[in-house]
């Protein structure tokens, strides 16, 4: 029920981390995580919650691939 | 230095401010007469706007105070289809207020004023308790040229909807300053002249316009439909806003539907203009960004078509838009 | 297998009526965005479940938080979510107008800011959430004892979801199966639904928050109940890992314990509200015992629409005397409670 999306980190100092979602640039705790420069950060509440391994057109598809693996066993 | 209650109280002081700032910047025939009001010749129809404008922070990326208050108001008059020639400014200011900001306020509107080819017609200045802040209100006059009638009222089904640029970019900019959210977001804060007068020199049937200002495109584009009696279909997929507004908005939660914006216009226009429209808005600055989002249909509501071909209802804004959480 | 075939199939269904609810408010938003139910067979029914945390929430808490507002040298910090949500003496936007000190936060370490900034002040949090925010007070609560920082209180009103959900199976039992909430389960893991999935027999899967994720959910439960399967899915493996995020978990078990919390509509619900422990409950503000909500007025079916046992459009003061601007319950002004959404998209 909540509002969260990816943000890239940029730099990380100590518990905190720039991240980039789209040009806008915010400090986010980062510590639930253990983040890479470069990485995707799903970021809710000013919180980093978990690293995103695909970006979003390539999330769609391999949705589409888990679902006919479910339906297929 | 500061002002004071000294300032709003009509005496030295105050006429040491209209003589070193509002005088200096303001100066025109009808101003300098320094009469209790200005006489003016308005023959014909004549539109009529005012708005008070309470914005903070008072200078932002984009724009201040001072320009949003003219272009805010020019453009409530162009929407009209009126030639905009005359403003009025009403200033309330707050004990505390730098005067050097106060005299790069009243400077940007005087260039704004300029730009947009209005005369400050008349003025007031109060000052009140508080923490250095302002609010301007402006009163705008413009004269409707012969034969021409823009209303939201002359919609029919058919007609096809027009949008000049991005959504959403004053309203993030604002959010953005006050938030201290570091980005590039500008306000869009402009006077739509420009486009205004391309549609009428290109000979387009223009049924009604709106400035899409507080409570967004969604609240706007149902105020039309409303009025005309008409429903409206959208295609969500062609209307316009820029990445980094569309993450902002993500990130708190809020819909860039229903964000203001202070220098973009809803246009309906007959159905067999519309690509010309759509063109000759291309061609003009602030245009340069115009999509033809929808159309003008029988039935009533605003209908938004989604990227899958879903319809749902697009009501007007309900509550303050605020950021959230969930 | 593509978006377009996924559509094709939920619009012919034309099998048995289906019941399938989602427990998570900014589902229930997505799916209203994103028109799905006029995508999907109106045989296949989308019911808006308890998972908005600001319309479960009781009216003790509203009033427990503009008290503190309202108090000489304490202001409060809360998400915008809140501000409209009706108390026993008014909103808490309402109450800025008598001089409530409100502020609305965009994250709940801004607090430990003002605190330093403004030392003489005490800060009330109003900690609102499910497992997705709640690690967010927990680490911001951790920062504030680490930097010694005393100018802090929470009010907590965080839930979890497994509870509320158990509660539905038992009293829900026409419920046929569930679109799991997404951010919860980035925090809780995938793994938490097997269980009720296997001792109610119905089939529980995780969501995203796109038009495609929601679609891929709502067909895959679709096809379990055809087939009489009932398995706990995870669709949104890009956020979700089925053990969960395991510093989040570790941090609000070092930080919180489970007791009895209220859930407006449901009632109080055991073990299922997270509340300061240890060291850490110095920080809390009074948010046990905040369970007493307000009578409804006669007619209002607030309880029966968070519960889903009634779409909002089927309360009698539905849009006639409850509406945004005047509503009675949180239901109509929280941006992701059902009655509110329907409200916006009637």
């Amino acid at each position: 029920m909540c509002i969260a999306i990816p943000g890239k980190v940029i730099s990380i100092e100590g518990n905190t981390a720039r991240a980039d979602f789209s040009g806008n640039i915010v400090s986010v705790n980062t510590g639930l995580i253990e983040p890479e420069v470069g990485q995707y950060v799903l970021v809710h509440a000013g919180c980093a919650i978990e690293v995103m391994d695909k970006e979003k057109a390539e999330e769609i598809i391999e949705l589409f691939a888990d679902l006919e693996e479910l339906e297929g066993n | 230095m500061k002002i004071t209650m000294a300032h709003g109280s009509g005496g030295s002081a105050s006429a040491e401010l209209m003589k070193n700032i509002f005088g200096r910047y303001f100066s025109n025939e009808i101003l300098d007469r320094m009469e209790d009001a200005a006489v003016l010749d308005m023959r014909g129809k004549t539109a009529c706007s005012t708005d008070s404008f309470v914005v903070t922070p008072i200078e932002f990326k984009g724009g201040d105070i001072g320009k949003l208050c003219i272009c805010g108001t020019v453009n409530d008059l162009l929407m009209m289809g009126a030639e905009p020639e005359y403003i009025t400014c009403g200033f309330i200011l707050e004990e505390g207020l730098d005067v050097s900001v106060l005299e790069r306020i009243v400077a940007s509107m005087a260039a704004q004023a300029e730009r947009a080819g209005v005369r400050i017609a008349a003025g007031d200045t109060k000052v009140v308790e508080g923490r250095g802040g302002m609010y301007i209100n402006t009163t705008g006059l413009g004269r409707i040229p012969e034969g021409r009638e823009i209303s939201a009222g002359n919609c029919v089904p058919g007609d096809k909807v027009l949008l000049s640029g991005t959504l959403g970019d004053h309203h993030a900019c604002i959010l953005s300053a006050r938030m201290e959210i570091e980005n590039d977001i500008k306000s869009d804060c402009a006077c739509l002249s420009d486009i205004t007068a391309a549609l009428f020199d290109s000979g387009i049937k223009v049924r009604a316009m709106r400035d899409v200002t507080r409570g967004g495109l969604g609240t706007i584009l149902n105020e039309l439909a409303d009025t005309s009696g008409c429903g409206m279909r959208i295609e969500e997929e062609s209307i316009p806003v820029s990445d980094e507004v569309r993450a902002f908005s993500g990130m708190l939660g809020l819909d860039p539907l229903y964000m203001g914006n202070e220098g973009k216009m809803a246009a309906v226009v007959a159905a067999e203009d519309a690509e010309r429209a759509l063109a000759v808005m291309k061609e003009t600055g602030h245009g340069a960004d115009a999509a033809l989002i929808g159309e003008i249909t029988k039935g009533k509501g605003v209908t938004l078509m989604t990227r899958l071909g879903a319809g749902r209802v697009l009501d007007v804004l309900t509550g303050e838009g605020l950021p959230r959480i969930c | 297998m593509d978006i377009g075939t996924i559509i094709s199939y939920l619009q012919k269904y034309d099998g048995p009526e289906i019941k399938l609810m989602e427990v998570c408010g900014t589902h229930t938003s997505s799916i209203f965005r994103n028109g799905i139910r006029s995508l999907i067979s109106p045989r296949i029914r989308l019911i808006s479940g308890p998972g908005c945390p600001v319309c479960v929430t009781p009216t003790s808490y509203i009033d427990c938080i503009s008290d503190y507002a309202l108090k000489d040298g304490y202001e409060v910090l809360t998400f915008g979510d809140m501000m409209k949500v009706p108390g026993s003496a008014g909103c808490l936007s309402e109450r800025k107008g008598e001089g409530a000190k409100v502020h609305i936060m965009y994250s709940p370490f801004e607090a430990v800011e003002k605190a330093q900034t403004y030392p003489q002040t005490t800060w009330v949090v109003a900690a609102v959430g499910f497992e997705t925010t709640a690690p967010a007070y927990a680490l911001m609560i951790k920062e504030a004892a680490e930097k010694n920082i005393t100018n802090i209180k929470v009010v907590t009103a965080l839930k979890t979801i497994i509870p509320a959900l158990k509660w539905i199976c038992e009293n829900q039992p026409e419920i046929d199966g569930f679109i799991c909430p997404g951010h919860v389960s980035v925090i809780t893991g995938s793994e938490i639904y097997s269980e009720l999935a296997e001792k109610y027999r119905k089939p529980f899967v995780v969501a995203g928050f796109e038009a495609e994720h929601i679609l891929a959910v709502i067909y895959d439960i679709v096809k379990q109940l055809e087939k009489g399967e009932a398995r706990a899915d995870n669709l949104y493996q890009n956020a979700v890992r089925s053990g969960g995020n395991e510093k989040a978990l570790d941090i609000l078990s070092r930080c919180f314990e489970t007791d009895a919390a209220t859930w407006r509509g449901l009632g109080t619900i055991a073990g299922s509200g997270l509340y300061l422990t240890g060291r850490y409950a110095a920080y809390d503000g009074g948010s046990r015992g905040l369970g007493r909500d307000m009578e409804l007025p006669e007619g209002c079916r607030c309880a029966d629409v968070i519960t889903g046992r009634i779409d909002p459009a089927e309360c009698p003061m539905f849009a006639s005397s409850c509406t945004p601007a005047s509503p009675y319950g949180p239901c109509m002004v929280s941006a992701e409670g059902a009655c509110g959404i329907w409200y916006r998209n009637r």
